[in-house]
Formats: C-alpha cells, structure tokens, sequence
C-alpha cells in the first residue's frame, strides 16, 4: 500500500532529478569520459572541472559578476518598491488600480523588446559593460514584481498600527523604520528572493549589456568553446554551481514563501 | 483635559461620517459614545483624536484650538476593538514605546511600565511577544500601553467588544477606575446600552453620524429627550405605540383605555408613547395600569428573565420579566402597562412628558 502511495510522487521527483543529477555526474568526470560513451557515474572521477572554475579568473569573475549586479538590483528595487507599495497599500488616490496594475503589465513584454534600447542608450551615457547597466535594465521586471509583493504583505497588517503608532508620538518615518519594516520581514524576504532569482537566471539583457568587464556566468558558459572543442565537463560544472546561489536562497526564504502563498501574492 | 467640539463635521467623498456636532466633555469625566455599528462613533472618535481632520469646525483641547494639529503633538490615548500592539516587540517595549518616544529616562520608564504591568496582570510576560498571548491579554497590553502614557485625553473603541464575557466583566470593572485615577478625560465606545449603564459617566446617544442627545448616563436612560435617544439606549429594543388623547380617553389602534397615568394630564391630539419592555409585564403592577389581550409571537427565556414579544391589535409590542414565564408562540396573554412609566413624545419624536 505504502509504495504505491509513494510510487507516482516517486516517479515525478526523480524525472524532476535527472537533470540534475546527470549535470552532477558530468561535472565530476573528464570530457573524454563524457564523450567516450554511456556510464550512470563517473568512472575516473575528477575535481579538476572545478579546480578550474575556481583558478581560472574568466571563469569564477563570470560569477563575481553575476552576483554583484544581482545583489545591487535586488538591494535597488526592494528599497524602491518598499515606499511604492505603502503607497498602494496605504492610500486611495486618482488611478491607483490602474498604476497598479499598469506595474504589472510591465512584466508582460519579452525581455528581448527592451535588449535594443537599453543596448543603445547605456552605449550613448557609457554605462554599457558595466554592473549597473545590467542591474537597472533588470529594474524594469523587478521592481513592478517587489511592488506587487510587497503590497500584498503590507495590506496585510492593519491600518490601525500605523494609527497607535502615531498616537503613541512616533513620526512617519521613524514608525515606518522601526515598527512597519520589521513587521513585514516576511515579504521583504519574499520580494528579495524573487528579484534574486529573476535577475540570477536573466540572460539575455545581461548578454546584450555586458561584453568583457562585467560579463555574467550565463554569457560565460555559453561562449566557451576552447581549441579542443566543447569542454562539457568544466560547463557541467559551471552550471552545478550556478544552481548553488539560488539554492540557498530559497533555503532562507522557505518559511516566508509559504506565508506568501497564503496571500496569493506568489 | 476638557474637550470641546464646535460645528464639527466629516465629510468622506460624497457621504457623510458625521453630521455638524457641538458636545463639550468636561475635565476627568467618563464618557460613553452609544450607538449602534455605523452610527459614527469611531468616526468622532478619530476626529477627537485627531487621526482624522474635520471638513468644517474647530476642536478645542482646554480651550485651546487644537485642529489642525498633528496626532502626535496631542496628549491622546486611543485602544482600538481589535487587538493593536507591535508585533515586533516584547509586552515590556510595546507598554515602554510611548514613554521611549518621549525620551523618558530609563528608571522612569522601567518603574512606569511594571506599575501598570502589575495593574493589569501582566507582569509574568512581559518578556513575550504579543502574539503568543491570548485576545485578553493582549487588549490589556494595548490598555496598558495607553495607561502608562497618562494622556489627558483617552480613547476607547469598543476596547472589549472582542473578549470573552467573563474578562470583558472583570475588566469593565476596573476600566473606569484606573484612568479615574489619572484623572484622565475618557471616551469610551460601546454598541451595548447595558454596558453603558455599567459603566456610569456621561453618555452621549448617536444615531447615524449625530449625536443625538449627551447627558448622565443614568439621567439619559431614565429621562430620555426624543424618541431617537430612547431608541438607541433601550435593549431589548424599546415599545413605540401612536396613542390618541381624547376628551376622557386615549385610544390605541382603535380600542379605547382611561386616560391614567402619564396619559391624564394630555391635552387632546396625537402622540407616541415610549413604553420600555421591563414596564409590559405579564404580571399586574401596583399601579395605575391598562390592560392588552395579545398573542405571543416569539419568547426567549435568558436565564432569570422572559422575553415575550406579542402582538395585540396589530402592533408588535415587547415585554420583558422577572422570572421564568413559560409561553409559546401562539397562546393568548393578558400585558399590563404601567401607564405612568410611559414616555410621551410628540408626533416629531420630541419628548413631551
């Protein structure tokens, strides 16, 4: 009874696995071995994929890269959409529904629509190659995202505790600090998680945005073509770290992405 | 602190919270805002607070006008119905929060904070954090929270509307008292005419964003000025019959009574007679009383009284009584009439004896 029970999730999960695990087990063998032919694990297996990624300054800055505009871009539109959906959540004024919902339509086009223009006006201001060119242009999608989540969580908590605390002699701002933000860490872990991964997996404005200077690991491993061919090996090993990042994120977030579901706003 | 309102109104789009109000409450009095859900007591509350500003009038704080002034520049309290405290910080802080942000020293506030612990039984979590702690207890943090700040205005939003019975009785109780202390002037929100009577102080009667009529809780109840004020404090809801005087007689839908009690000394024409259910009894009376055959409709028995609502000569009448009376829907009674407990109004809803 009890495997039959198990045995539908079972079969789903490991389809779920597979690609990971065949990407973990190509990582840790040679790209001969890979090539050579058909093997469940790696039969010499080998860290040197690795050791490659973590000596090889065009490897591991792809990833430097990578996380620093992803963590400015994240830091960026967190602290803008926090004011934005106080707003939303606080107040009633002239098209507020449609404001909101003309956020959302932001997330609607391909990113592929903006490469060009973004491309041609950070060339013309000489931002193009640069972390911030790439943490703005990833602004676009994420903050209307943050705003929306945001919002969801603030609405929340009622109106009445931002009234006590201006009974209690707390101005906006220091109530907002020390009372509203602590009170909505849950959402603000949420809104960061998904600007995080949003911004983490984003390729194509990241390609189109960078060259050499702050080049991310996406653009890396799709370039890497050495003398001897595809090195599948040290690409296999660049993607298993590329899922490390989020991984860990979504470790942290974990309790809150339930409470956001709660809300309907994930 | 006595609080003046001059002309105040609230106008919200195009709806109004509150029609044009004039109500002065005295230094240290309890006060009571009766009326029903809707009836604008929350809206005046916050306009006393200054929470929300007036569309037109002034509001004056001893004297002093005070409308325009910032919530946070006043010396107000406010407990809200649903329980409001920091969810971030501990029962000490969120009791502590106002006095930290007064930048009291931190003896003072340590003292301040486990006196009015101790008086609201909170001493044991003040460590904790609000919501790992019962609805009643936290409403006393938030109370607390109030108390400590000794506001000379204090402002209470139907504080016990969501407690269980027997901590809304306890604490009913002691309410009055530790802002009295203070001497404090408090409002005090409820939907409930017995609370009031509980309660004592001033009452101010609302109906439908006015203040209908403000006086001694106990005068207000007994000697109400207008229909609409013995409507809103009257529960179970209160006996209104169109009664016509004649010459040595009144009539009541047709049939004729003596002209006794309250009803003698009428001058002929039409009136309306306000008749509280605990003056129809299915007992006689000492007095003077007129004599109403009906049928029973509905009758409730809570634990030591009978509820019997009755319809005679078409019109829905009820009476409240001491003691268990077993009747059922359908049986024909006999209901006394205490006819010099009756409240006569004018045909406008304005008392007349």
């Amino acid at each position: 009874m009890s495997i039959r029970k198990w045995l539908v999730p079972g079969l789903y999960i490991l389809f779920l696995m597979l690609p990971i695990y065949w990407l973990l087990n190509m990582s840790f063998k040679t790209t001969n071995e890979i090539l050579g032919g058909f093997s469940l694990w790696p039969q010499e297996f080998t860290t040197e994929n690795y050791v490659a990624i973590f000596t090889d300054p065009t490897w591991y800055n792809g990833y430097i890269n990578s996380l620093i505009y992803v963590l400015i871009n994240t830091v960026i539109s967190v602290s803008v959409a926090l004011p934005a959906a106080y707003a939303f959540s606080r107040y009633r004024f002239l098209g507020d529904k449609h404001l909101f919902f003309w956020l959302l339509t932001n997330r609607m086009a391909p990113p592929a629509v903006f490469a060009l223009p973004f491309f041609q006006l950070y060339s013309a201001v000489g931002l193009f190659d640069t972390y911030w060119a790439v943490a703005l242009a990833h602004c676009l999608f994420n903050i209307p995202l943050a705003v929306w989540i945001l919002e969801g969580f603030m609405s929340g908590v009622p109106k009445e505790l931002d009234e006590t605390a201006y009974v209690d002699g707390y101005s906006f701002w220091h109530f907002f600090g020390r009372i509203f933000i602590p009170t909505i860490t849950a959402g603000i872990g949420v809104a960061a998680f998904f600007c995080f991964m949003f911004s983490w997996v984003e390729l194509l404005l990241a390609k189109t945005l960078t060259s050499v200077a702050a080049k991310p690991i996406a653009a890396t491993m799709t370039r890497t073509a050495s003398s001897s061919g595809y090195e599948l090996g040290l690409l296999a090993a660049a993607g298993a770290l590329t899922i490390i990042p989020g991984a860990i994120v979504i470790w942290f977030v974990r309790n809150y992405i339930a409470k956001g579901f709660a809300l309907g706003r994930v | 602190m006595t609080l003046e309102l001059t002309h105040v109104q609230l106008r919200v789009g195009a709806g109004t919270h509150i029609y044009q109000t004039d109500l002065k409450l005295e230094e240290g009095r309890f006060n009571i805002l009766l009326g029903t859900t809707l009836a604008g007591k929350t809206s005046l509350m916050r306009l006393m607070a200054g929470l929300e500003k007036p569309t037109a009038g002034r509001l004056y704080f001893n004297g002093r006008d005070v409308t325009g002034v910032p919530v946070q520049k006043r010396s107000v309290a406010f407990v809200y119905q649903q329980f409001i405290n920091y969810p971030n910080f501990t029962v000490y802080d969120n009791i502590a929060s106002p006095l930290r942000v007064q930048g009291k020293s931190r003896a003072q506030i340590d003292t301040a904070v486990k006196e009015v612990a101790e008086m609201l039984k909170l001493t044991p979590m003040l460590r904790r954090r609000p919501a790992e702690l019962s609805g009643g207890q936290q409403q006393r943090i938030a109370l607390a929270r109030a108390l400590v700040k000794r506001a000379e205005l204090v402002l209470l939003d139907e504080p016990l509307a969501n407690l269980d019975y027997k901590l809304r009785e306890e604490l009913r109780e002691e309410l009055p008292r530790l802002f009295a202390n203070q001497g404090a002037t408090v409002v005090y929100a409820t939907s409930e005419p017995t609370e009031a009577l509980l309660l004592g102080g001033y009452t101010a009667a609302m109906h439908e964003g006015r203040v209908v009529e403000y006086g001694e809780t106990a005068r207000l109840y007994r000697n109400p000025g207008s229909m609409l004020a013995a409507s809103v404090f009257s529960d179970p809801p209160i006996n209104f019959i169109a009664v016509r005087r004649e010459t040595d007689s009144i009539v009541i839908d047709g049939h004729g009574f003596p002209a006794v009690g309250v009803f003698a000394c009428l001058g002929c024409g039409d009136y309306i007679a306000g008749l509280r259910p605990h003056h129809l009894t299915l007992t006689p009376p000492s007095g003077d009383a007129l004599e109403l055959s009906g049928e029973v409709r509905v009758a409730e028995i809570t634990g030591s009284e009978s509820v019997i609502h009755a319809r005679v000569h078409g019109v829905d009448w009820v009476s409240q009584n001491h003691g268990i009376h077993v009747v059922k829907p359908g049986d024909k009674v006999v209901l006394f009439m205490q006819a010099e407990k009756a409240m006569v109004f004018d045909p406008d809803g304005k008392r007349i004896s």
